[in-house]
């Protein structure tokens, strides 16, 4: 450090509270973001699940933010064997 | 009707067990009827600090299991009539407890007690989750350093999302303490202000104890700081917080410990 540095040091405080308030804005988004795909994603597979048996494994919820538009993609494989349909035989397979 | 208190912070050395102490203490002195249980499992250091080590026999485990009663685990402070605490064990591990187990030993105390300050364990899993968990209110001990005050946000988060409180759509009451501060430090830029914190964290202000060599002496000899030295700065701090949390309205100043001659002619740092 130069002797005028050492005459004209600012404190770090200021920077310690810039990179707290950068961090945290971006911490507090992606956690928000993880819990809204979790409650989406048990939601979905509820409402399918009352029509369709799927495999809760088989059901992918993915949301991308993006500047303008945030998108959401719901990607659900539904079995196509008669056998594995939530309902009996006899009812209709796929309520309307 | 009793209050539950949860005293944490994610981050660990910030001050949580001294300052559980010392407000249980100085809500004690007020004649309330105070409990502090640690549920720091495996590392206890609750009755370490306040100097109640050689009387442990039962602790939380033994009562959450139904090993023991709750009366024969908690130890009356010799001090303090009417302040108690429940040990944790210190030879088994977090997964001891039970949820279920918790929460009838909650309600118990509950029934015994004005006050029941949980002492949190660090960290932000199952073990500072089920100290949060039955909590009407919380602590959040934070130091004037970016790892606490980013830990302490993820706290708050937890605060809003796993406790009994906000399941129910209810929300917990969050109360910053803001710890080993230095207003010296802070004045020259060096050290994040008050303002700085509060404005990141958005909760309010219980109270501010001011960096001290008070606090390791008192944990030293094992009596919470409000017992060990009333005048001293941080024990101030402690009661006029402890007084807020009763919901009395004090103007916040941070207290200094008066210097001594040197101290003055050195520029009177403490600590």
């Amino acid at each position: 450090m130069t002797l005028f540095g050492l005459f004209t040091r600012r404190g770090s405080a200021p920077v310690a509270r810039e990179r707290l308030q950068v961090l945290l804005a971006h911490e507090r988004a992606a956690l928000d973001k993880i819990d809204l795909v979790a409650v989406l994603r048990d939601e979905i597979l509820a409402v399918i699940g009352r029509h369709v048996s799927v495999d809760p494994d088989r059901v992918k919820v993915k949301m991308n933010r993006g500047r303008a538009v945030s998108t959401l993609e719901v990607d659900i494989e539904i079995p196509t064997s008669p056998r594995t349909l939530a309902r009996p035989p006899g009812g209709a397979a796929v309520a309307t | 009707m009793a209050k539950v208190l949860v005293v944490t912070s994610g981050k660990g050395g910030v001050g949580k067990t001294t300052s559980t102490a010392a407000l249980g203490a100085a809500l004690a002195q007020s004649g309330e009827n105070v409990v502090v249980v640690d549920f720091d499992v495996g590392l206890r250091n609750l009755d370490l600090v306040m100097g109640a080590e050689r009387r442990v026999v039962y602790d939380l485990i033994n009562v959450v299991q139904g090993d023991a009663k709750l009366a024969q685990a908690v130890i009356r402070d010799k001090r303090l009539d009417t302040l108690s605490i429940l040990p944790a064990s210190q030879t088994r591990d977090k997964d001891a407890l039970t949820e279920e187990g918790v929460a009838r030993v909650m309600d118990e105390l509950r029934a015994m007690f004005d006050w029941v300050i949980c002492d949190s364990p660090a960290g932000i899993e199952r073990g500072a989750v089920l100290a949060m968990r039955h909590a009407d209110m919380a602590v959040i001990v934070t130091n004037p350093e970016v790892s606490s005050v980013r830990d302490s946000d993820r706290i708050i988060g937890l605060l809003d999302a796993k406790t009994v409180k906000a399941e129910k759509g209810e929300t917990v009451s969050k109360h910053l303490l803001l710890a080993r501060y230095d207003p010296a430090r802070a004045a020259r830029a060096d050290m994040l202000t008050i303002e700085d914190v509060l404005d990141i964290l958005s909760i309010p202000l219980l109270g501010v104890i001011p960096e001290s060599r008070e606090v390791l002496r008192a944990s030293n000899i094992g009596a919470p700081v409000t017992l060990a030295n009333p005048a001293s700065a941080p024990a101030r701090a402690y009661r006029d917080a402890a007084r807020r949390l009763t919901g009395e309205l004090l103007p916040m100043t941070v207290p200094a410990d008066r210097a001594g001659l040197f101290g003055r002619l050195f520029g009177g740092r403490a600590a």
